[in-house]
């Protein structure tokens, strides 16, 4: 995959109109003086923190990264409901938790990114470790019959859909 | 049903919803026997519960004053973008200084895991430090 940044004085288009929004959002109202000041931010950010974001992730398809934060929205549901039963009504001796290593096969660091938040975020998992490579996540699971499921869960229902949009 | 009725109900509900899964998010912190384990409670319940909050005021503030307020929506997306970062950062330092790396499954590449091994410098494509 090719990443591609902007120039040096605009590193992030993007990173400029989002920063410029957020910025608006903040204040809560539009005037000429709000977006002037948002714009500065909105330059001056993206030029300061150029050394630490090299490189761009090339998003393939933006419906579908659209679609994958409903999935998630919806998931972060289900996982609370999951995980409170789980916690009320589960001893702990009968919990059955646990370590998992997930092999990646997602290469960008953004998109290994998303997907250690996502896990985070979604039913009785959280990402622990990224291997020194950067080719596994290493996963704590709260309950699950076996550490297979919970890695074939995360590969076919997020890597897969994160593989369509970034690879 | 009038509409203000509307409104209070879904207010109402989100603010039960945020109320239960608060609690339920603290009953885990105190109930699970490890850090690791209770991690789950803050990262998941919590979240959702500051959540409902935020969306209430939301539908408050439009449904009362009739205005739409950026800084809940806001707040939510920061909310969500720093919780799993936090967690990550709590499990990396609980298990520097109580996992051994004997108990952790085999990473499956030719390095083991960031918190316990290094790669060679030339071999760095993601800063994992």
């Amino acid at each position: 995959m090719a990443y591609t940044v902007g120039p040096k004085y605009l590193p992030h288009p993007q990173l400029t109109l989002l920063l410029t929004v957020v910025w608006l959002m903040l204040n809560n109202t539009i005037t000429l003086g709000n977006i002037l000041l948002g714009l500065i931010l909105g330059l001056v950010i993206p030029i300061i923190t150029r050394p630490y974001w090299q490189s761009k992730p090339v998003i393939r398809s933006r419906g579908r990264f659209l679609g994958y934060m409903f999935v998630v929205l919806w998931d972060i549901v289900v996982a609370n409901v999951v995980v409170a039963y789980t916690i009320l009504f589960k001893s702990n001796a009968k919990m059955k938790s646990g370590w998992v290593a997930v092999p990646l096969e997602l290469t960008q660091p953004e998109a290994i990114t998303i997907l250690a938040g996502t896990i985070t975020m979604t039913p009785g998992t959280v990402t622990a470790m990224l291997a020194a490579d950067g080719h596994t996540l290493l996963i704590h699971y709260l309950d699950a019959p076996d550490p297979a499921s919970v890695r074939d869960e995360i590969k076919s229902r997020y890597e897969r859909r994160l593989l369509e949009i970034f690879e | 049903m009038s509409e203000e009725l509307i409104f209070e109900i879904a207010v109402s509900f989100f603010l039960v919803a945020a109320g239960v899964f608060g609690l339920v998010g603290s009953f885990g912190l105190v109930k699970l026997p490890d850090l690791m384990r209770r991690l789950h409670g803050p990262t998941k319940s919590t979240t959702l519960g500051v959540g409902s909050v935020l969306i209430a005021a939301m539908i408050y503030s439009y449904g009362w004053n009739g205005e739409i307020v950026a800084h809940q929506l806001l707040i939510t997306v920061f909310l969500l973008l720093t919780a799993p970062i936090t967690a990550n950062f709590l499990a990396k330092v609980y298990m520097h200084r109580h996992v051994a790396k004997e108990d952790l499954p085999d990473a499956s590449g030719d390095h083991g895991w960031s918190g316990y091994d290094t790669v060679p410098e030339e071999m760095k494509k993601i800063d994992t430090k």
